[in-house]
């Protein structure tokens, strides 16, 4: 199959951030819009042209879905390691062609309503397409050096794009945190590939990917610390992805980049950017898989059931609804991490990497679905807190149904989307691991909970005085609800288990009715506590929170998560050690002239005569240095 | 040997010629006319950095105290294309200066001075040959930093280059005198032969390389840095921090690969704990600088314990990826550094507060600077990203993965001030932010050069591919 063709995806985005961004000035904000909407549809339809091409006519030989690459030397690193540039065609990067398509497609269109008059509207639309390019980049990369690059150009243009309310301080600190945390998860990510590089003598997906290949067949070879360095390679990576993908411990700067407007957020916090981490682990699912009998693997699952857990809980406690979406995003990523975790590789055994696909394309429909709905509410009333919302269904017809069916959707009620890419990873923990099976029911219940609650305090409850009449958004901010609606309610209907599979080869999936049942039953409790509680406007859920008291405390504050980061590194970090440092170089190596030199002339006057006499002082240090370090060798090293 | 043998030292033959040449027209020139001498000087070491790329044969001279190869080569034109930039920077900048106050043209006859000393500096053949080119190569540049001399802070720091320098060299040549007593010798080939590990040896490399240390501004060698750069003119700050620590990085693993190789066992570890330590220091002491000269002081010797990542491997790998870094680290400081003093240029300005909402009045120059300090973070795809990922590689490559971890830590901490300055330019809004300005042309072509150079030079692989050959010619 002919794939020249797809290096033309990511290209129009790119050019479009290019004709934006040097142009800006240029370029009126009403062209820039369409500039960007258009760019972004010729990529979309290509994108769907190659998924039709690569699933339904020329991809599968001998009934097993194949890898088409086309790439080139990019660089001989050394004599044996090179790195190479180019675009990889497999089940799951055509998948995510089309995922990233949809919904960067449909923020486009949306954002042209919603940041009408804004400032910088041509710019935004300039990031957009740079971050787009970035993400097709990284979903169609042939190795680890080159998913890497586009990685932090990811991590980059969505650093712009948070930070694009720059008035607002918030936004700025948002961002910072955001790229910060992220790219420390990345150095990991980085170690990671250096380890790889170097034990196997490749960055390339396909080579290290072969079971048969001798990256997986030699794990053993070389061990560190009880462990093999391939799976202390694959640990590193993973905390790059957990990083990327907001799981436990580094998921602090996923709730605060909510500072950015909400377009943004539908687009990267909830459909492309943070899923990077899944599909990063899917993408070396085989080594994860193979190596050590899975060791790492085993990580990735309890690390996303415990990220499942803790966000819902948290989500519960939110009052700004874009966080609860945030941590909503937070836990569902955790489910797709835990589905990879428990899967096997062959036939109907690999059924947990297939659900996590799987939940990753229902998900992104129906995240992006609730983040837009969220930002049509937002739009409408100038608030992002419930306090101010209520009764919103009468304003907001449009918003209110397709909020509904997202909802309904991650909630787990059949027929829409989020049952089957669920129910499939249920029937995946329960097959490989209880514990994990049971925490997924109970955040089943608890996603229905929370997110009822959050539709019921917007649409329902009470009916709050507005001073504006809210009314229902334009066109241009209701169409891509609606597609996404659509979407959202037959998206689990693709039998997804044909095409996406960890062997490639495809199986058949059956409805597992009692786990069904059981999920449906958990998910519609948690809908009708959610009914009584927030329905109507009553005391009933304050009184509740005050029975479980400090615990509901303890969530709301986020488990005082950011105040033991705030602790470690403003308090520890900032004021032990750099505070000091900076004081000992402004007093001591600065000389005194400035800081004591303004209080009195008098004193100022002898201490510049005793400034350049400082050199004395950078001179003893030179000397002390190399007697010091002299003495220390000539004692290690000869005696 | 026939005449023709002096060809080989044709980069130090034509920019010779070159210095001559502005000395006669400094002469010549009157006064009124006299800022011409910018445009001739820029004209003239452009030519001589064209001919540099010719092709050349390679050899030794003076029975083995001068030597070039192809890397030699290689790397004197990496040098030139530095200083040509910084030439382009301060073009406008001397042009002022010259017709303000009648003076100014010895400027590039001292730079050229110096840089003719890290030609036979980093050709050096002996010992003798090295540490004159070290002295050749730092006098002028005391000379430099003490170049405005209406501004008390610039003589200051003049006398504070010269006391360290005179230090440093002091102890070094000591050093080089104890590798002397030791094994007989001054020739490099020689001693690579006789040394061995003994107490006096090791004194002796541990002084020589305080030396250069200095130059790098290692620590514990790097006091004077941050006043230095403070105090002298921007050009001479950008000179000492890019092409002054360029040339000292060369030379320093041309000796630690070839010369000093039977004595790795002790300089590994040597720089492994120097590596460390300057990084630490050169980041922490970064982090809170307002300033954007100290700022960069501090930053520039954070890279340098950067390069020692890859001294440390002493390997091929190790020489491809520290020549390939210091070039990229060139154009990125040159850049950053270039837009410091465009700024400072104009209005006067060199505190980092004064960088707010730059972007919105002055976007280009925010656009380079941004690009320059995210070349210096090392975030993909500019071109630091590659330098470090390779440097990083190559201790790897080594087992050295506490050292890389230290280092990937250290690059979190940088990657934190460098975005305080990307933030007061891109987010910050200020009342009184620096207005709208235009740079003249030679600025404008300086700047672009270096932003140019830091989008391609990682993404263009051959570049890499012919370091990673040339430098075979060093083992």
């Amino acid at each position: 199959m002919s794939i020249d063709y797809i290096i033309l995806i990511p290209i129009i985005p790119f050019l479009v951030f290019l004709l934006l961004g040097i142009f800006h000035k240029r370029i009126k904000p009403a062209v820039s819009g369409y500039v960007g909407v258009f760019g972004l549809l010729a990529s979309a339809m290509l994108s769907f042209y190659a998924a039709y091409q690569y699933f339904f006519v020329s991809g599968k030989v001998y009934g097993v879905y194949q890898t088409f690459t086309e790439k080139s030397v990019w660089m001989n690193f050394t004599d044996t390691l090179h790195i190479d540039m180019g675009i990889l065609i497999d089940p799951i990067s055509v998948m995510m062609l089309v995922v990233v398509s949809v919904v960067s497609l449909m923020v486009h269109i949306y954002s042209r309503g919603y940041m009408k008059g804004d400032e910088g509207y041509t710019k935004f639309f300039a990031f957009l397409g740079l971050f787009t390019f970035s993400m097709y980049g990284l979903v169609l990369a042939t190795n680890l050096f080159q998913i890497y690059i586009f990685w932090e150009l990811v991590g980059v243009s969505s650093y712009l794009l948070i930070g694009y309310y720059y008035t607002k301080t918030s936004a700025i600190a948002a961002a910072k945190k955001a790229f910060i945390v992220t790219r420390f998860a990345d150095f990991g990510f980085l170690i990671g590939i250096m380890i790889i590089g170097y034990y196997t003598g490749t960055f390339d997906f396909e080579t290290l990917n072969n079971p048969e290949g001798s990256a997986i067949m030699n794990w053993a070879a070389t061990s560190f610390m009880g462990l093999s360095v391939i799976t202390w390679a694959l640990i590193f990576i993973f905390i790059g992805g957990a990083g990327k993908s907001a799981m436990f411990p580094l998921h602090i700067w996923l709730p605060d980049a909510m500072e950015g407007p909400t377009p943004v957020s539908a687009l990267i916090h909830a459909a492309t950017m943070v899923v990077a981490g899944v599909f990063l682990v899917a993408r070396l699912f085989p080594m994860f898989y193979f190596v050590e009998d899975g060791f790492a693997l085993n990580i990735v699952a309890y690390v996303g059931a415990f990220s499942a857990l803790f966000a819902a809980i948290i989500a519960i406690t939110q009052t700004d609804i874009k966080r609860v979406l945030a941590f909503s995003t937070m836990s569902q990523l955790g489910y797709m991490m835990l589905a990879l975790g428990v899967s096997g590789y062959e036939g109907h055994d690999g059924v947990g990497y297939m659900a996590s696909m799987f939940h990753l394309f229902t998900h992104a429909m129906f995240k992006a679905l609730l983040f837009l709905g969220a930002g049509s509410v937002i739009h409408a009333v100038h608030s992002n807190y419930l306090k101010d919302m209520g009764g919103l269904r009468k304003y907001m017809p449009i918003t209110n149904i397709t909020f509904l069916i997202a909802a309904l959707a991650i909630a787990g009620v059949p027929p829409l989307a989020g049952f089957w890419s669920k129910d499939e990873i249920l029937v995946a923990a329960f097959e490989h691991n209880k514990l994990i099976y049971y925490v997924g029911v109970f955040v089943a219940g608890l996603t229905a909970f929370y997110m009822f609650r959050l539709y019921f305090g917007i649409f329902w409850g009470k009916d709050t005085a507005y001073e504006h009449k809210p009314k229902e958004s334009p066109l241009s901010m209701t169409f891509p609800l609606l597609v996404l609606a659509v979407l959202s309610i037959v998206g689990g209907l693709i039998p997804f288990s044909e095409f996406v599979t960890a062997d490639k080869a495809g199986f058949e999936a059956h409805l597992n009715y009692p786990l069904a049942a059981i999920a449906t039953g958990v998910g519609i409790i948690g809908i009708v506590l959610a009914w009584v509680f927030y329905k109507k406007e009553n005391s009933l859920s304050d009184k509740y929170a005050n029975a479980f008291g400090p615990l509901y405390k303890w969530a709301c504050d986020k488990f005082y998560f950011d105040e033991i980061y705030m602790f470690v590194t403003k308090k520890i970090i900032f004021k032990r050690v750099s505070a000091p440092i900076a004081k000992f170089d402004k007093q001591i190596v600065d000389g005194t002239m400035e800081g004591i030199g303004n209080k009195t002339v008098v004193i100022s006057k002898k201490i510049k005569g005793i400034q350049s006499g400082k050199v004395q002082d950078y001179a003893f240090a030179f000397v002390a240095g190399v007697v010091v370090v002299a003495l220390v060798f000539i004692y290690l090293w000869t005696n | 040997m026939d005449f023709s043998s002096f060809l080989l030292m044709r980069h130090e033959i034509i920019l010779l010629a070159v210095i001559l040449l502005l000395v006669v027209a400094e002469v010549s020139i009157s006064n009124a006319k006299k800022s011409s001498v910018v445009h001739l000087a820029i004209f003239l070491f452009g030519i001589h950095t064209i001919v540099g790329f010719f092709k050349i044969d390679y050899g030794s001279l003076f029975g083995g105290m001068f030597q070039t190869n192809e890397l030699i080569h290689f790397f004197k034109n990496v040098l030139n294309i530095g200083v040509l930039i910084l030439l382009l920077q301060s073009g406008d900048w001397l042009e002022e200066k010259i017709i303000q106050q009648q003076r100014g043209t010895e400027f590039f006859i001292l730079l050229f001075s110096s840089l003719l000393g890290m030609y036979f500096m980093i050709s050096a053949g002996d010992f003798l040959m090295f540490y004159l080119g070290l002295e050749l190569s730092t006098l002028p540049v005391a000379a430099l930093a003490a170049f405005e001399v209406t501004k008390r802070i610039s003589s200051e720091s003049g006398i504070k280059l010269i006391l360290s320098a005179a230090l440093a060299s002091g102890v070094s040549l000591f050093g080089i005198s104890m590798l002397y007593a030791t094994t007989g010798s001054i020739y490099f080939a020689e001693i690579s032969e006789a040394i061995t590990a003994s107490n006096l040896t090791i004194l002796g490399f541990v002084l020589f390389f305080a030396g250069l240390g200095f130059k790098i501004s290692l620590v514990p060698f790097h006091f004077w840095t941050a006043d230095v750069y403070e105090g002298a003119p921007i050009s001479i700050a950008s000179y000492l921090s890019v092409i002054s620590k360029g040339a000292a990085v060369f030379i320093l693993m041309i000796l630690l690969f070839t010369v000093l190789k039977p004595l790795m066992h002790i300089w590994e570890n040597i720089l492994y704990g120097v590596a460390i330590i300057t990084m630490f220091i050169g980041n922490l002491f970064a982090l809170r600088q307002q300033n954007m000269k100290r700022f960069l002081a501090f930053s520039s010797i954070a890279q340098a314990g950067f390069i020692l990542l890859g001294l440390i491997t002493g390997n091929q790998l190790g020489t491809t990826t520290v020549v390939y870094f210091v070039l990229i680290y060139i154009f990125s400081n040159l850049a950053a550094f270039g837009v410091v003093q465009a700024i400072s240029l104009k209005t006067g300005k060199e505190n980092m507060s004064d960088y707010e909402g730059l972007y919105r009045t002055n976007p280009n120059l925010s656009l380079v600077m941004m690009l320059a300090l995210f070349s210096l973070a090392g975030i993909p795809p500019v071109a630091g990203f590659f330098g470090k990922f390779f440097l990083f590689t190559a201790a790897a490559s080594k087992g050295y993965y506490l050292l890389v971890f230290l280092a990937v830590v250290n690059v979190t901490i940088s990657l934190y001030y460098y975005l305080l300055v990307i933030r007061a330019m891109f987010l910050r809004k200020s009342d009184n932010a620096i207005p709208y300005f235009k740079s003249k042309i030679y600025m404008k072509l300086g700047l672009l050069i270096t932003a140019v150079g830091i989008l391609v030079i990682g993404l263009y692989s051959p570049l890499y591919d012919y370091i990673h050959e040339l430098s075979k010619s060093v083992f």
